[in-house]
């Protein structure tokens, strides 16, 4: 469970430099009145509209929840690698080729970010397009991948290693899919009103959850490709 | 808060926070079922939670039955019993507990108690009860599937769980796992709203430590149950696989009546592990709402400021953050590395400081002061006898060589009931009868009410108190019936028919309290905007009960703590949060 732990740890210290940081050592039976108002930042007012910072925090929060289901995913794998029927997969080369893909999607996305900063509409539109071709085209690679260990015997059921493939690249597969529909929903927003702080912040957010996918996809096949491995050997030693 | 603007009620700035774009209700559909109100999402969550967890008390009633009348019924067998066994803890735990806390009181409470309009995400709030809905309704259809609920007992162990002679294990345990992954699914949604409502929805002037402790409570557990709750879905995704896919990540290669299985090299202890890394801090997922409430219930019916706010306040989140280092002290039995056993058994033991901290204040609040004992109050009082009861045991129980004798005995059924059975349930009743004059603008009848604690409170001592001692004699727990045994004396079974007969009284003592909740819905006393004289903001809404939007046309803004009672000079005993102070307490903090 040491996967999990470590990341119950990181966010365990953001909670406490969050708290650190809003008062947690006030004394409020002292100080009846009414705080100051917080200074307006550089960001402007319309980008302070409540419902966008709701958006802004909703999804941190959701990428705390995901990132603790990929932890314990994760600690899963590791535990059950230390068993006597493990033998590693042999990955099928296309997975290097997703990898790329995904990572043209989370560069696209960066971009219309950046291009949203710039308030250039259509370069903010190429990079949209480009991360969700990207996603769709990395979704459907990993199907490829799927019927490729399907094709060289490594069925579902077998190998421990196989079964964990299949359940971690879907999960994440699933989550890329989900992202897809907010990408989408962002992406007629910037046909509709491309100037609006809205369409600013969903590009954000799309950005954001992509990388976090990136990140995720490459902590997975580390993993699973077993170059982890080492590693994963001292985890287990720590706590298995 | 580093600085303070300290102005009377004519230099007030208006509320700045901004408004939240309301989703309007149309029609009665959208008003009352698929509605986007936290309100009206709290009562279906709570009224849900209540029926599905009255069902459980009814299995309850057939355990006890057995375990004292073996025999008197013949529809229970083996098989029968374990499913009731399974059935009672996973919704007691899961389905009423956690959805009553964080979905009923958690919608119902948050944006009231922090000045928001309604939660910051109302669609996903919606869907997160209908979800939950659904998972109640597949968990319920197991009892109507061929072969029933699975009987794998609520930790649902692999591999028994999904081999064959467990009952249900054709269509209970799926059910059972798919049940929970929706339940997960649909906690999610919820969950997202009650943190960031928290987070973003305070209105004007409610910092983080002027909140009341219940949104501390409630706020915190959330943040647990969104990073634990993933370990279960986990669980249950994985042990679906090896059920319905033949994968084996949690079995190992075994023999199944001299047939060997397809199974090998799994680990059932990995999936101990996921199971009480959720399991764990799901006790103090329903405890910290519980401690917050209470601590409210406290301050407002003592007419006293809560002692010690800011150590309460850190007691919550320090017990939320140590909760996920000590769920392996659930498997010490299971075997394990010793060093690992000292770690866990060393923070179990620590987690018991702030939780120590909480009792003496809740003590030192009552301490001398003006205490009214309305059913709130002597529920809160309950719950803080029934908690350090359950809480000493667990002190026991926390050591690996007092746990191994003990742990498959009754002794540990009447810990963890006493400590997250009763005690948690005592602070929803006292909850529900605080809060029922602002829920439905009626007082309920007083008198039922006090019958109700003390048939409850009593009842609840005269059955688990005896439990302890049968533990101590060596009662096994998990057995149908004891049969024959020569190692426990036969007085045994006299004192497991007293349990059961007051187990009947308590159980049928709740019918007092729903029929209360309802006829006072129609005949009870108009309750008034604040019968309790509360400070929080709940007790300061235009309307009672709360209308669409909770404010009328301006959020209110916040002043002062939640906890201005019995101030010294102040003209009456309680000061509400969205009053500005006074001058002198202007001068007051200026000098």
């Amino acid at each position: 469970m040491s996967a999990a732990l470590a990341f119950i740890l990181v966010v365990g210290v953001v909670a406490a430099w969050w708290l650190a940081r809003h008062g947690i050592m006030a004394k409020p039976w002292l100080e009846p009145g009414l705080p100051a108002l917080p200074a307006p930042g550089p960001a402007g007012p319309v980008e302070a509209a409540a419902s966008l910072r709701r958006a802004k925090a909703g999804l941190v929060v959701f990428l705390g929840v995901a990132g603790s289901l990929f932890a314990l995913f994760v600690s899963a794998y590791l535990m059950r690698m230390g068993a006597a029927d493990w033998w590693p997969l042999p990955l099928p080369r296309i997975l290097w080729i997703n990898t790329g893909l995904l990572m043209a999607g989370s560069l696209g996305l960066h971009g219309a970010q950046v291009a949203t900063r710039h308030g250039s509409t259509a370069a903010m539109r190429q990079g949209l397009l480009l991360g969700g071709a990207a996603a769709l085209a990395f979704l459907l690679g990993q199907i490829l991948a799927w019927r490729e260990l399907l094709a060289a015997g490594h069925g579902l059921a077998g190998n421990p290693a196989a079964s964990f493939f299949y359940v971690l690249s879907g999960v994440h597969g699933l989550h890329v899919a989900g992202g897809l529909v907010a990408l989408g929903h962002t992406t007629a927003w910037a046909w509709r009103d491309p100037g609006s702080a809205r369409t600013r912040v969903l590009v954000e957010l799309c950005a954001t959850y992509w990388h976090f996918l990136l990140l995720v996809w490459l902590v997975l096949f580390g993993l699973l490709a077993g170059w982890a491995n080492d590693f994963a050997e001292i985890c287990r030693q720590v706590l298995s | 808060m580093a600085t303070t603007i300290h102005g009377t009620a004519d230099a007030v700035p208006p509320a700045e926070t901004a408004e939240v774009e309301l989703y309007h209700p149309h029609s009665w559909i959208t008003r009352y079922v698929f509605s986007q109100d936290a309100k009206v999402i709290a009562i279906q969550y709570s009224l849900t939670a209540i029926a599905i967890g009255f069902v459980a008390l009814f299995l309850s009633w057939l355990m006890r039955l057995q375990l004292a009348f073996p025999g008197t019924l013949a529809f229970i067998d083996a098989d029968s019993y374990y499913q009731y066994i399974t059935m009672h803890g996973m919704i007691m735990v899961v389905y009423l507990l956690t959805a009553l806390f964080l979905g009923g009181f958690g919608n119902y409470l948050i944006p009231l108690m922090v000045g928001a309009r309604d939660m910051a995400f109302p669609y996903a709030n919606m869907l997160s009860y209908w979800i939950y809905l659904l998972a109640v309704l597949v968990l319920v259809a197991s009892f109507f599937m061929p072969g029933g609920p699975t009987g794998a007992g609520w930790t649902l162990y692999p591999p028994q769980a999904i081999l064959a002679n467990t009952p249900g294990q054709d269509w209970g345990i799926v059910l059972m796992l798919v049940s929970l992954a929706l339940f997960i699914i649909g906690f999610t949604m919820g969950g997202l709203n009650y943190v960031v409502t928290v987070l973003q929805g305070r209105t004007r002037g409610m910092t983080l430590m002027r909140m009341p402790l219940t949104v501390w409570g409630i706020f915190t557990a959330t943040v647990m149950a969104l990073l634990a709750f993933p370990a279960l879905f986990v669980g249950a995704v994985m042990m679906l696989f090896d059920r319905l896919l033949g994968t084996s990540f949690f079995m190992p290669a075994i023999v199944q009546m001299g047939e060997q299985l397809s199974y090998g090299g799994g680990s059932p202890i990995l999936f101990q592990h996921l199971f009480w890394f959720f399991g764990h801090p799901e006790v103090y997922i329903v405890a910290l709402p519980a401690f917050g409430i209470v601590s409210d219930l406290i301050a407002t019916h003592a007419r006293k400021n809560i002692f010690g706010y800011r150590m309460m306040v850190w007691a919550i989140v320090i017990i939320g953050a140590l909760s996920f280092v000590v769920w392996a002290h659930h498997m010490y039995v299971s075997g394990m590395n010793p060093y690992f056993g000292f770690f866990f058994a060393t923070t179990t033991l620590i987690i018991a400081v702030p939780t120590a901290i909480k009792v003496y204040n809740w003590v030192l609040t009552l301490w001398q002061g003006d205490i009214h004992f309305t059913p709130p109050m002597l529920f809160a009082i309950g719950f803080i006898v029934t908690f350090l009861n359950g809480g000493l045991t667990g002190m026991f129980l926390g050591n690996v060589v007092v746990d191994v004798p003990l742990s498959d005995t009754m002794f540990v059924v009447a810990h963890f009931h006493m400590v997250m059975g009763v005690a948690p349930i005592m602070v929803i009743f006292g909850a529900i009868y605080h809060w029922y004059p602002k829920i439905t603008g009626r007082m309920f009848n007083d008198l039922l009410a006090k019958l109700h604690f003390w048939i409850t409170f009593l009842g609840a001592y005269l059955i688990f108190f005896p439990m302890h001692y049968l533990g101590l004699l060596g009662v096994p727990r998990r057995y149908f019936e004891m049969g024959e045994t020569a190692f426990v004396p036969a007085s045994t079974v006299t004192l497991n028919e007293f349990i059961t007969i007051t187990a009947l009284v308590v159980g049928a003592a709740q019918f007092l309290f729903l029929f209360n909740m309802f006829w006072s819905l129609r005949y009870g006393r108009p309750a008034g905007g604040n019968p309790w004289r509360a400070t929080t903001l709940e007790w300061q809404t235009p309307e009672t009960p709360p209308a669409h939007g909770n404010w009328g046309r301006e959020l209110p803004v916040v002043y002062r703590w939640a906890y201005d009672y019995s101030v010294p000079g102040a003209a009456e005993d309680f000061i509400p949060q969205n009053q500005p102070p006074s001058p002198a307490e202007v001068r007051g903090t200026m000098t």
